[in-house]
């Protein structure tokens, strides 16, 4: 039956999606393809949620090779979670990325584009999907190959430098990640993550494995753009083609902290983290830099999608602080801010976009009074900003409620008094964007600007409005987040 | 009976009042409170709305006695504030004066904490464009330090609640009390919205800034929901009798010697829900009741008040009292209904402040607070004093100031009619408003002790004045701006800070430059590091990540390690 091939189809069909894609030349026609495809994926996706909400975890063998020798697939809570979260952002943005990569890419490019997309979206997929280390590690290696690729065709000369960039530093983080991995291999003999975490008993506090936490923890941090190593991010996002920028905001650093969650907690384990390690010091530490260190940037930013980038390393932070925590509700609002951060920054990100795609700039002294020309819009922007800001009644205000709650119950009364300060800086930057669109008198650049067509317009609005309607209905979200915190500290194997 | 939540109403109907125009926007925005009070009615008591959200289950709609006289105040605030703005073609206004009523609505019949920090923040956020519509440079400012504190209040209202759903696992708004951290916090939260002394400058600040029409609509709702938070969560705190009392004393100073008759008006604004907050403070069936039919009242004669001078304000432009006087003439009907509101306030007898101020007096009394009884006392003189005469007297008549206007519009003049009425039907036949309050009332009004009484201090605070003003001892209406507590941080700290830097200038590095410098240097830090070109914000050469990235995970194998 299909049903039983779920876990497959979710990798396969973006693969040979992309196989199709490149061998069109026209762009609508592969855009055409990659719609179908990622259309069909938040029904793969949604599919294994259920399966695995009733039944419990999948375990797919590859190929008919039984694990541990053959590769698994391997679906539980926490992955069927992230596998809907990029499935459906995958699918969401389909329809505004046509008119947006028609005005952004060369037209004979448009195909490759579409291909290279799909090749990105297999891969994290692929990253969520998977229970073997060394195939999560060639995954990471698709993904983020694509990302390059992806960042590289954005029209700003300096994409190029950006693109660079995040190759030398990817290709660090992807080194440092299978480095650890082959010494975890080498103790326990396995790539079986599940198989891993069982032989991993006993030799936790080897210096081999510990050697191997080191090298995944840093080389997965990388990925995240946890600070410091969020140096490519900003540069990556600022210079990519808007659609490109969408979809690896909402999705690309989410998989990565999923993989870190991944080890962390099945592999190693929660003994090991809090116990023996004081990786929870160390997190809190570095998301708190991050909070304020990004924040504060982004308060000075004159690049509103730059901007952006700043303000998605500060919101990384609010998830890896939920690691810190390290209780239930803690983790539950670290997990919850992946879903809800994807769908407020990837609203944001569409809506500056959608700017770019009518006034062809995405400085902030354009922008002025465009919330007169373009209301939607800066309506959508001005919403999604205030869920980034964490306005009661929006999705923000939920991660950002769990995570005070969790500082609460760990006793950690400042960290509360410090959410709630760099929520303030929050105010500051996305403010500063708000006062301009909406009472600043038209800059010359947008006078004739108005809003964008109904294909890229509905996406947005959709994002926009469940940004709102989750900060009311948290079932999906923090329902699912909270089961999948409540599993990974039981330190289920 | 078909209801809905009583917010909901309102906003709907702000947002049909964004998309009419004219007449239609007119029919609509009367009919809307019309509709509310009929559904209010429909709804009855009882918990009507609850949603489900995070753990816990929020009362989005509950109503009970309490909830349900301030819901019917509401709309009748509304009703009277939005007739009185109909000549207006200014849709800001309309719109988020009806999103402030939703919202002022939702926060009284809010039955967790929630909900009503929500719309707590709701009606700051809505209320503050009634100021800047204004379009003064001056009320862009009071605006925004309004916005500053009310933001600030619910700010502390949120940590407050965290504190208490985190202590108690619950967020019901019942009695709150004053134990404990969170207690504190959010009766620091509501005593900003109360205008607790020393926390009230936002009022005296920002209302007389307003527009005409919008401080009717902002002298309604902001300080009743605060009572009314107050009367829910802290009844019978002893320490409120004594800040009632505080308020209801200090404001009177101030508006003597105010000139702005509006920013007067603020001023009695405080002295009134004084009144209030002592009753709470005491906390017998009694006093309670007595609040919170002074709320009603004061509602509806505070507001008869604001929408006189803002009626003098938009036929004359003018509103310092040194400048005006005389408008009898062209204004009579505004000047009668002025005097109507004067003698509200004042408590005359067969007017509205006249039942309830003294059912609070009493209890004082009742409950061996005689001091406190005195306070009050005294603020009853003072009321009359700056409210009841001093209002009308320098407005309408005083020496001519040679104005001659037109007559108020008719929809003002409506309105204006409509509170009056209102005011003399609720004195002559109080018991109509007894019946709705939440504890059954065991009160007469109209004894001889208490009409004698009141006669006897208005009289003697009438006769006071005509002294004062024969002898030429009445302080004199200058055109200044008078400073309260503002004065610590508009005049005191300054002042400290020349005298600091008299001082320091013979020793030359003196604190002040020092702070100065550091503060300087520090923001200088922040941007060297975070601005455009700061070492977080640039483009790193890509060699200086990867030496990063290799010295992160040295760090990392060393912790690990050991």
């Amino acid at each position: 039956m299909i049903s039983e091939h779920l876990p497959a189809l979710q990798v396969v069909v973006p693969l040979l999606g992309a196989v199709v894609c490149a061998f069109f030349t026209r762009g609508d026609r592969a855009w055409f393809v990659a719609l179908v495809v990622s259309l069909a994926m938040p029904f793969i996706a949604f599919g294994l949620l259920l399966k695995v909400l009733h039944g419990g975890p999948i375990s797919y063998a590859l190929g008919g090779w039984a694990p541990p020798f053959g590769i698994e697939y391997r679906v539980d809570i926490l992955n069927a979670y992230v596998l809907v979260l990029v499935s459906v952002i995958g699918a969401v943005i389909m329809p505004y990325a046509k008119r947006s990569v028609e005005h952004e890419i060369e037209a004979d490019k448009q195909a490759w584009f579409y291909t290279i997309y799909l090749l990105c979206l297999c891969g994290l997929l692929g990253i969520a999907i998977t229970g073997d280390a060394f195939n999560a590690f060639v995954f990471m290696e698709v993904s983020s190959l694509a990302t390059y690729a992806l960042i590289a065709m954005g029209r700003d000369r300096r994409a190029l430098l950006a693109a660079y960039q995040y190759l030398i530093m990817g290709t660090i983080g992807a080194t440092f990640y299978v480095i650890g991995v082959g010494l975890l291999y080498s103790m326990t003999g396995t790539l079986n993550l599940a198989d891993m975490a069982n032989r991993i008993a006993g030799i936790e506090n080897s210096r081999a494995v510990l050697a191997a936490l080191a090298f995944l923890t840093v080389g997965i941090s990388l990925k995240l753009a946890l600070f410091p190593l969020h140096v490519w991010l900003p540069n990556a996002y600022a210079y990519a083609p808007s659609m490109a920028t969408v979809f690896l905001s909402a999705t690309a650093t989410k998989v990565a902290v999923y993989l870190l969650l991944r080890y962390f907690f099945t592999v190693f384990g929660v003994t090991v983290i809090y116990a023996d390690l004081p990786i929870s010091e160390i997190f809190l530490l570095l998301s708190l830099a991050a909070m304020f260190g990004a924040s504060i940037v982004a308060v000075f930013q004159q690049n509103v999608k730059r901007m952006l980038a700043y303000s998605s390393v500060a919101q990384i932070g609010y998830i890896t602080l939920g690691i810190a925590i390290a209780n239930k509700t803690g983790l539950t609002g670290g997990i919850v801010h992946l879903f809800n951060h994807a769908l407020m920054k990837a609203a944001l990100f569409m809506a500056i976009g959608a700017i770019f795609y009518r006034i062809g700039s995405v400085k902030i002294d354009d922008l002025a009074g465009i919330g007169k020309r373009m209301p939607m819009t800066a309506g959508a922007f001005v919403v999604a900003g205030l869920s980034l800001i964490g306005v009661p009644g929006t999705v923000g205000f939920i991660s950002k409620w769990y995570l005070g709650l969790g500082a609460f119950q760990q006793g950690w009364w400042w960290l509360v008094m410090l959410i709630v300060l760099s929520s303030v800086i929050s105010i500051i930057y996305v403010g500063r964007v708000v006062e301009v669109i909406w009472f600043r008198d038209v800059a010359p650049a947008s006078r004739r600007a108005k809003d964008p067509p109904l294909s890229m317009l509905l996406p947005m609005l959709l994002l926009t409005a469940a940004t709102i309607y989750f900060g009311f209905d948290t079932v999906l979200t923090a329902g699912i987040a909270e089961l999948a915190a409540e599993w990974l500290l039981a330190g289920v194997r | 009976m078909i209801s809905t939540a009583p917010f909901l109403i309102f906003f709907a109907g702000a947002l049909l009042a964004g998309v009419t125009r004219g007449l239609a926007r007119s029919v609509l925005m009367v009919a809307l409170p019309i509709v509310g009070a009929f559904n209010l009615y429909a709804m009855g008591e009882g918990v009507h709305l609850q949603l489900p959200i995070l753990d816990y289950e929020l009362t989005i709609v509950r109503a009970d006695r309490l909830s349900m006289l301030f819901g019917y105040l509401f709309h009748l605030a509304a009703f009277l504030g939005i007739i009185f703005s109909l000549h207006l073609k200014d849709t800001l206004q309309h719109v988020s004066g009806l999103i402030y009523a939703g919202s002022a609505l939702g926060a009284v019949f809010a039955g967790d904490l929630i909900t009503l920090f929500v719309f707590w923040e709701l009606m700051a956020v809505s209320s503050v464009f009634l100021i800047l519509a204004r379009g003064t440079e001056r009320s862009y400012g009071a605006s925004m330090r309004y916005l500053l504190v009310q933001v600030l209040s619910g700010v502390i209202l949120l940590s407050g609640v965290l504190v208490h759903a985190y202590q108690s696992g619950g967020i019901a708004f019942n009695a709150i009390g004053l134990n404990g951290l969170a207690g504190w916090l959010i009766f620091l939260a509501f005593g900003i919205k109360c205008c607790f002394p020393f926390l009230h400058n936002w009022l005296t600040d920002a209302y007389p800034e307003a527009t005409p029409t919008g401080t009717v609509f902002l002298s309604a709702f902001t300080t009743k929901v605060a009572v009314y938070a107050l009367a829910r969560g802290y009844a019978g705190t002893e320490l409120l009798v004594y800040i009632g009392a505080t308020m209801a004393m200090f404001p009177i100073f101030f508006a003597v010697i105010e000139n702005d008759l509006r920013r007067v008006l603020a001023y009695s604004l405080i002295n009134q829900v004084g009144f209030m907050v002592c009753g709470i403070g005491i906390g017998t069936a009694l006093a309670v009741n007595g609040a919170i039919a002074h709320a009603f009242n004061d509602v509806v004669f505070k507001g008869l008040l604001f929408m006189t001078m803002g009626a003098v304000l938009m036929r004359t432009g003018k509103i310092n009292g040194s400048e005006l006087g005389g408008l009898y003439k062209s204004m009579p009907f505004t000047a009668g209904f002025c005097i109507v509101g004067a003698a509200s306030i004042s408590a005359f007898p067969l007017f509205s402040g006249f039942v309830s101020k003294s059912m609070v007096m009493v209890a004082a009394l009742e409950e061996g607070h005689p001091l406190v009884w005195l306070a009050l006392l005294f603020a009853s003189a003072g009321v009359f004093h700056h409210a009841g005469i001093k209002i009308p007297f320098f407005a309408f008549f005083s020496h001519d100031s040679g104005i001659r206007v037109k007559e108020a519009p008719r929809n003002m003049l409506i309105a204006m009619g409509l509170a009056a009425a209102i005011c003399i039907f609720n004195g002559s036949y109080p018991w109509a408003l007894y019946s709705m309050l939440p504890y059954p009332v065991d009160y007469a009004p109209y004894t001889w002790a208490h009409i004698l009484t009141q006669c006897q201090l208005l009289f003697f605070s009438a006769l006071a004045f005509c002294w004062l003003k024969l002898t030429g001892l009445y302080p004199p209406e200058l055109s200044g701006i008078n400073i309260d507590a503002e004065w610590s941080y508009r005049k005191a700290l300054p002042a400290i800070a020349r005298w600091i830097v008299s001082v320091g200038g013979a020793i030359r590095l003196n604190a002040l430059t020092r702070m100065q410098r550091r503060l300087e240097r520090f923001l200088g830090q922040i941007y060297r590091h975070h601005g455009p070109e700061g070492t977080l914000a640039r483009t790193w050469p890509t060699g200086s990540m990867a030496f990063w990235t290799t010295l992160l995970l040295c760090a990392y194998l060393l912790v690990y390690f050991f």
